[in-house]
This record gives C-alpha cells, structure tokens and sequence, in this order.
C-alpha cells in the first residue's frame, strides 16, 4: 500500500498535497490530556491558498503563483540550473562532498523517520518524513542532473512541485537528529538546507524573517532587530541601570575596548526580548574580574548569522563582519552568548572559512561560566534556586558541536542537586525545541499553530514529563532553562501558546540567570517570574 | 567455453576494482566542505561517553588534543561487523540486514581462504598436504554459513520491501531487482554447494586456476556448469555492486570520517589555511538578486562586498 501523500505526489495536481491529522497525534501528558486544553489550529484561509503555493496546512515561505506559462518555465530552469550548480564544486564547495553522498547512498530504509520529532509527533504524516523532501530532491538530481533515472526511481517535474518543495524545506528544523540515527552516514537535514539554499541563491526566494527581515537587515543596520549602534548601547545603558538597581551591583558595560581579553558577542534578541541575560552575563564577568567588551561596529553587537539556516553566501558576509570587528579591538578571543546556531557559526563552521588575523579563537559562553563557576571565584548560594529546573539542549551547541556537560556543571552548581531534572533524551541525542532552522522568529498566516503543534510538540511533552509528579500550578514555579535565544524564544511563544505558566507553573529562562540568582553577593530574586 | 567463467570473474574483479577506486578518487579529490560533525565523535576519548568535544575545554586552542584512533577504529569496526547505528535504532531491519552484510563478509573471507591456500599449496608442497583438510573444512564451514546468511537476509530484506508500507512509496524496481539478483546468485551458490560441491573443492580449484591462470573446467558434466554459472553470476554481481547506492561502503568511509568524525581544528597557520584559500577564491555564479556571481565574483569578493551593491530577493 503507498503511504498518502506519495513521493509522487508532490509534482502533481494543485493546492496542498497532505494535511494533517490532529486526531493521529499522541496526547500530550498531563495537565494537556485533559479536552480543550489544546488550542484550536486555524485553517488557512482561501485568500491564502489562492494566494500563496501551499504543501499543507500552512505557510512560511510566501511564494506567489506564477501568473503565466512562461514564469512557469522560468521557475522550473532556474531551480535546475541553480541544482546543478549545487553539485560544483566552485559553487558549493562548502556542501558538496557531504551533499553527494548522501545524494547517492540513502538505502531508504526509512531508519531516520523514527528518529524525526516533526513526523513522529505530527502523527506519522509521511510528507514529514526526514527522507520525503530528500527523495523527491535525489530523484531529481539522478534524473535532471546526472541525466539517467537508471535504478533510482523516476519523479514528476511541475512548477508547482519545485514551490512546494522549497516551502517543505521549511518543515525541517535542521536539527539533524535523523542523521545521527542513519546507518550511513545520511544527513537529511543538511539536503533541506541545501534546497533551501538553491531557492535562496539561485531563485531569489526565501523567508521574509530569514532574509529581508534578517540577514539583510543585519548587514545594512548592524543587527537583524534593527538596531543601530546608537539604539544598541541606548539600550544596554538601560540594562546597566536596571541590573545595577535589582542586584546592588554596579554594571557598566565597556564599549569597543581595545585590547580586552574577550570580545563577548550576544544575539540582539536577547538585549530587546530577555535584557535580564546581557545584564546578567555582564555582572558575572565583572564579578570574576574578566577584562571584556562588546563591540559598537557593524553586525558585531548581534551574533545572529541566519546564512546558517538558508544561504552560504549571506553566513559569509557575516562571520565576516563579526570577525573584522574582533580583529579591529585586536580581542584575544570573542566568546559567543546564549544562541545555539551563533554557537555552531562561530564555534564549527568558521574554522573552514577563516585565516590569518581573521582566524581569532572563538569560545562558548557556557565553558566560559563553568569555568567561573568551578574556580570558586564566584560565592553561590544553589538554595537560592530552589525551585525544579530542567535543562535544553539546544542542537547547535550539544548535537552539532558536543558542548554537553559545561552547562551541567554550572546547573549542579547553583542548583540544588534534587531540584535538577533531566530531560529524556537529553545531551547529544535532544530534540529540538521545534524553534530551530529560524522558525522560532516565523510568525505569519497560522505557523505558530503548526510550530507548537508539530515542531515544538516533543518538546512541550519532554518539559510536561520532566515535571511530572510536581504539583502543576502556578504556586509551584518550575524553570525550564535554555542556554540559546532562538530556543528560549520558542519555548516563550510555546509556553505562552499552551498558557502553561497559567495551568502549569511552568517558566524559562536562560543559564546565567540562574547563576546570577545564586551569587551570594546579589540581592536575592534576581529571578523574576514575572518575567513570564 | 571453458575460458569464459574465468574472463567474466576477472573482468568482474577489473569492474569492482575500477569502479570502487574511481569513487574513492571522486570523494577525495573533492573540496575541503564546511566542518559539519555530529556527535558523538568517538576518538573523543573519555568524552565521547556523553558525546562531548574538546570544544567543552576552556581555551582549548591553548591545550593539547587528545585523538583516540583506537576508539576510533573500535567503533569503525564495530559499525562494519555488527551494524550498530541499525541494531540501535532499526532492530527489525537490523534482523535482516546483519545477516545479510556479515554473510558477504564470510564469502569474502571464505574466497581469500581459498586463495590463501591454493598460494600455501603452491608454495609448502608436500608439508602443505598435512593441513589441507582442515583448511578445506574451515573453508566448506566459512562459505557454507556465508552463502546461507546471504541468502537468508536478501529474502528477509525482499520480504520487508514488499511489505512494509512505510518503504513501499520510496522502493524502486532496482531495489527489488538488486535482491532478486542476490537470492539467485546466492541461491545458485547453495545449490551448488549442496548438490555438487560439498567441500568447495570445486570452488577452491576455481580460484586456484583463477589464480595461475590456468582456465581450464574444474569438473564436467552439471557439477562444471553449476561452478562456472555461479561464478559467471558472483563476478556479474560483484561488478554490479559499485556501480550501483549500494557502493555505500565507500561512501560510508568519508561520511563518518571526512564529515561526521572531522572536527580537526583549523589553527592559525596550520595545513588547512591553504586549502581555504584555494576555495574563497574561486568564482561564483549563483544568480540571485543579493549574489549576481556572474562567474565573475570569487567567495571573497562576496563575503566582502558592500552591502549596498545587494539586490533584493523578490
Ligand atoms: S537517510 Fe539513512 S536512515 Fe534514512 S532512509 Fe536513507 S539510509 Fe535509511
Ligand atoms: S533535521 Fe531534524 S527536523 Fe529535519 S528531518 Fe531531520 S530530525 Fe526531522
């Protein structure tokens, strides 16, 4: 019997080609077993699918539909051409070796598919397999690259199919857990990217929120929130107050020192949506006598780089701006804040783009803090956090870079020991959040619906299930804590979706919070559940 | 007539060999790609039991690396022989598949045996003659199980294709044809062996003519048109096997090594400084409004460029 929809049925017909089935789903744990407590998820309007190709029940990448024959045909070549050049090697050089052999080696046995938090908590819709998207792109290549279909499979061509093919390369989190899973080696989350990457630098199409929104802004403004250098220190002098006032420490953050030992770089996000997490960082650094700056230059106060998700040549022109920055106050390392994929840019994919006097070291914040926190030059208090907390791990910095147990040695520093509850899995074999890949800051048409109730659906039931046996109520504060800014912002929206704080007493935040919260020399209640 | 199940093995070997070398030679004359691990990387050492990385070290770039190739090898190996990645996360496949894998390895051992001791006959004489049996049995025992295993996991795997319905969407006419084509080699061999070649003295004399090119029957009647179908069948199979995905073993080579595995730091100054060189300047023709390579603008030139020369995606 074939699975529905099919492989094949991405090229034919119009409209969405799969829909999902709510009622497939696995319930959530308790208190969201209970009828009701899920929020309903909107269908798209018909406005939006005449509007918009459409692959299921929503939309992220907005691709218009081609108003003639002839913007058909165009589509069509340029997505071909632009696959062809992903198989050079002056093109993709960056991808190509780990492209071709998961092109022509998948055995398809499907291994993957368990190991997949969108398909498994989608309720096994096979569109969401990690290797449905991955097929439809090597049949492709075999037939329309390599020119023969030869014992690979044939696969139909339409507009419409290469449109719903890059708006399905938004239905991965990038998180490459199936291809930790893959006995050979496989990595379907890397072959979305590179669709996603064909789409965005060949065709021009890519998310609002990734490109325009994101990485252009960056590049123009100095942060994808549209900072400038200006609003960006306005704002951190505020922090300075703010933290200085809760904690009865004095903060003032140093601006482009030169010389300083460590260029720290934060995702701007967090200095808009969590300003407790810069100021906190701050403090701590002060507090262990760490000689330190930030950088007033441009793209080098925000240490977003959303090339990561879509586009080699956009991660480029960033890294490149961080790393000229830090040049430029001659820095003898930057080290990276609470974001996974700055983390994973930085840390991992730098190192085959970098030389010379570029080529500065780059270091986590979370082994910078354990190893403040193991020095003792830092007097904490664990009781001062108790409360229960269980602890992400964000993908980029445990799966894709084995950066597991520094941010474990600080939560049993400052964490009471039976308080601390871990996730199952957890470390190099997580889940996603269901934020990765860029979708956490993805808000348009009904997203968020599939975002909590897909994407994020196995993490809200490993948070639920680590909590499980505590009372759920909000006189009961529990911390889920997420050393990374897209992660904490898809826990935040996620959290908010599912009124969790409301029903269930369940909050976030980052790592250094909790550090700050139990240094002995703050104001106790740096922690604020207000926050959430 | 007789000569041609001996030019088909060799011409068989010749395709595998060639085909095989020709892959290794595409993957590694291939660009150096972005670091792109995933952990657990085993040669981490003691770190590896969690998945960890010297990246957890603070300023690791000041200490010294420590690589465990044995642990390395030692997961390697284990990948190879018992197939864990599948055993872990795909037992039912796992069932079929390890027989299946670990049968080939037995032919393969079971072949080299035979050749081993056509070498050893040739080379002892009459002090040779002493062990012969015992080595005629081992090989019967190793080729026997091998054969057996084969056939058993291809049927099993077959079974699984037809039936599963989470595989039936993704399964070509190959995928079936490719097993249909190792059940009946494999079948011939068994039936071979059963019926006529008991002790694969037959096979051993095969191999050993193979080997002095001394292409001559090794037996008449059905026993010498059973040898020689199957090994016309064996040698077709074997060139068939890298020319087709199933030449996974090699690409699985650079998976885990050159991608999963490298997390070799790029120092300042080290071996891989040049080779990134050699890759930003070479020129781009990505078309996009925000890139207009043109085949003109190396990586360089893009990764510098003012942002205002940029166009906008539609
Ligand atoms: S990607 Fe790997 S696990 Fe998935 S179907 Fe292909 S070979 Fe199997
Ligand atoms: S990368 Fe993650 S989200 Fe994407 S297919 Fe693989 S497991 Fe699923």
């Amino acid at each position: 019997m074939r699975a529905s929809p099919s492989i094949h049925d991405l090229g034919r017909g119009s409209g969405p080609v799969g829909h999902l089935k709510l009622a497939d789903q696995e319930p959530l744990p308790p208190p969201y077993d209970q009828p009701g407590w899920i929020p309903p998820f909107k269908p798209l309007t018909e406005k939006e699918q005449e509007k918009f190709v459409c692959v299921d029940d929503t939309i992220v990448v907005n691709i218009p539909k081609p108003q003639t024959k002839e913007e058909e045909d165009r589509l069509v070549q340029t997505f071909l051409g632009g696959m062809r050049k992903l198989f050079s090697g002056a093109d993709n050089w960056t991808f190509l070796q780990p492209l071709v052999i998961s092109m022509e080696h998948c055995a398809r046995c499907q291994t993957c598919s368990e190991a997949c938090h969108v398909y498994t908590e989608s309720g096994r819709n096979p569109l969401y397999r990690p290797t449905y998207r991955s097929e439809v792109f090597r049949r492709l290549y075999f037939k329309h690259v390599k020119g023969s279909t030869f014992g690979r499979g044939d696969i139909e061509l339409s507009w419409e199919g290469i449109a719903r093919l890059i708006e399905l390369s938004y239905r991965c989190n990038l998180c490459r857990r199936c291809g930790q899973s893959c006995p050979l080696g496989v990595d379907n989350g890397m072959i979305a990217r590179e669709i996603r990457k064909v789409a965005s630098q060949e065709l021009g199409i890519s998310t609002r929120e990734l490109h325009g929104d994101g990485s252009m802004l960056q590049q123009r403004t100095g942060s994808s929130t549209g900072m400038n250098a200006i609003v960006v220190k306005d704002n951190l002098d505020f922090i300075d107050e703010d933290i200085s006032e809760k904690t009865g420490l004095s903060l003032k953050t140093p601006w482009d020192k030169e010389g300083a030992d460590v260029l720290v770089m934060h995702n701007a996000g967090e200095i808009l949506a969590w300003p407790e997490n810069p100021g906190a960082f701050g403090l701590l650094l002060e507090a262990a006598g760490i000689s330190w700056t930030l950088s007033s230059e441009l793209a080098a106060y925000d240490s977003i780089n959303y090339g990561a998700f879509y586009d080699d040549v956009q991660l480029a022109r960033t890294l490149i701006r961080h790393m000229q920055a830090a040049k430029k106050l001659k820095v003898k390392k930057i080290v990276v804040g609470e974001c996974g994929h700055a983390h994973k840019v930085l840390g991992v994919i730098a190192d085959r783009i970098l030389t010379g006097d570029l080529n500065i070291p780059r270091e986590s914040a979370l082994t910078l803090m354990a190893d403040i926190v193991k020095s003792g030059r830092i007097k904490l208090d664990p009781s001062r956090n108790d409360f229960p907390v269980t602890l992400h791990d964000p993908c980029n910095i445990t799966r894709l870079m084995g950066i597991v147990e520094p941010q474990r040695e600080v939560v049993r520093a400052v964490v009471p020991q039976e308080r601390f509850r871990e996730m199952e899995p957890h470390g190099v074999h997580n889940y996603c959040c269901g934020g990765g890949s860029g979708f956490a800051i993805m808000q348009g048409h009904n997203f968020p619906d599939w975002r909590f109730q897909v994407s994020g659906r196995r993490k809200m039931r490993q948070i639920l299930t680590a909590f499980q046996g505590l009372p759920m109520d909000k006189d009961h504060p529990k911390y889920v804590c997420a050393p990374c800014s897209n992660c904490k912002g898809q826990i935040r929206d996620m959290l908010k979706y599912y009124d969790a704080w409301e029903r269930a007493g369940i909050g976030y935040g980052g790592l250094v919070e909790l550090v700050v919260n139990a240094m002995v020399d703050v104001k106790p209640g740096f922690i604020d559940w207000e926050w959430h | 007539m007789p000569m041609i199940p001996y030019l088909v093995t060799y011409a068989g070997v010749a395709v595998f060999v060639v085909a095989v070398l020709a892959r290794i030679r595409m993957f590694s004359k291939m660009p150096m790609h972005l670091r792109w691990e995933l952990y657990p990387v085993p040669h981490e050492k003691e770190r590896a039991q969690h998945g960890g990385s010297y990246l957890e070290e603070p300023e690791w770039w000041k200490k010294p690396r420590h690589v465990s190739k044995s642990a390395e090898m030692t997961a390697m190996g284990r990948e190879i022989v018992f197939l864990e990645a599948l055993h872990e996360h795909n037992r039912k496949m796992w069932w079929r598949s390890f027989p299946f894998h670990f049968g080939l390895y037995l032919t393969f051992t079971a072949t080299v045996l035979m050749a081993l001791g056509a070498a050893l006959a040739h080379f002892a004489g009459g002090s040779w003659s002493a062990v012969a049996g015992a080595w005629q049995i081992l090989i019967a025992l190793v080729a026997a199980i091998g054969a057996g295993l084969v056939f058993l996991g291809a049927l099993g795997l077959l079974q699984r294709r037809l039936t599963d319905p989470d595989l039936a969407d993704f399964t070509t006419a190959a995928d079936v044809g490719n097993l249909l084509f190792f059940i009946v080699t494999f079948g011939f061999a068994l039936v071979t062996f059963v019926a006529f070649d008991p002790r694969f003295v037959l096979a051993s004399e095969f191999v050993h003519n193979l080997l002095a090119g001394h292409l001559v029957p090794v037996a008449s009647g059905a026993a010498g048109a059973m040898v020689a179908v199957t090994a016309c069948l064996l040698a077709t199979l074997t060139a068939y096997i890298p020319l087709t995905h199933m030449a996974h073993f090699v690409a699985k080579y650079f998976a885990y090594h050159s991608v999963r595995w490298n997390d070799e730091p790029n120092l300042p100054g080290g071996p891989r400084e040049k080779l990134i060189l050699a890759n930003l300047t070479q020129k781009v023709s990505w078309a996009a409004p925000h890139i207009q390579g043109g085949g003109e603008k190396s990586w360089v030139d893009l990764a510098t460029e003012d942002f205002s020369q940029y166009g906008e995606h539609k």
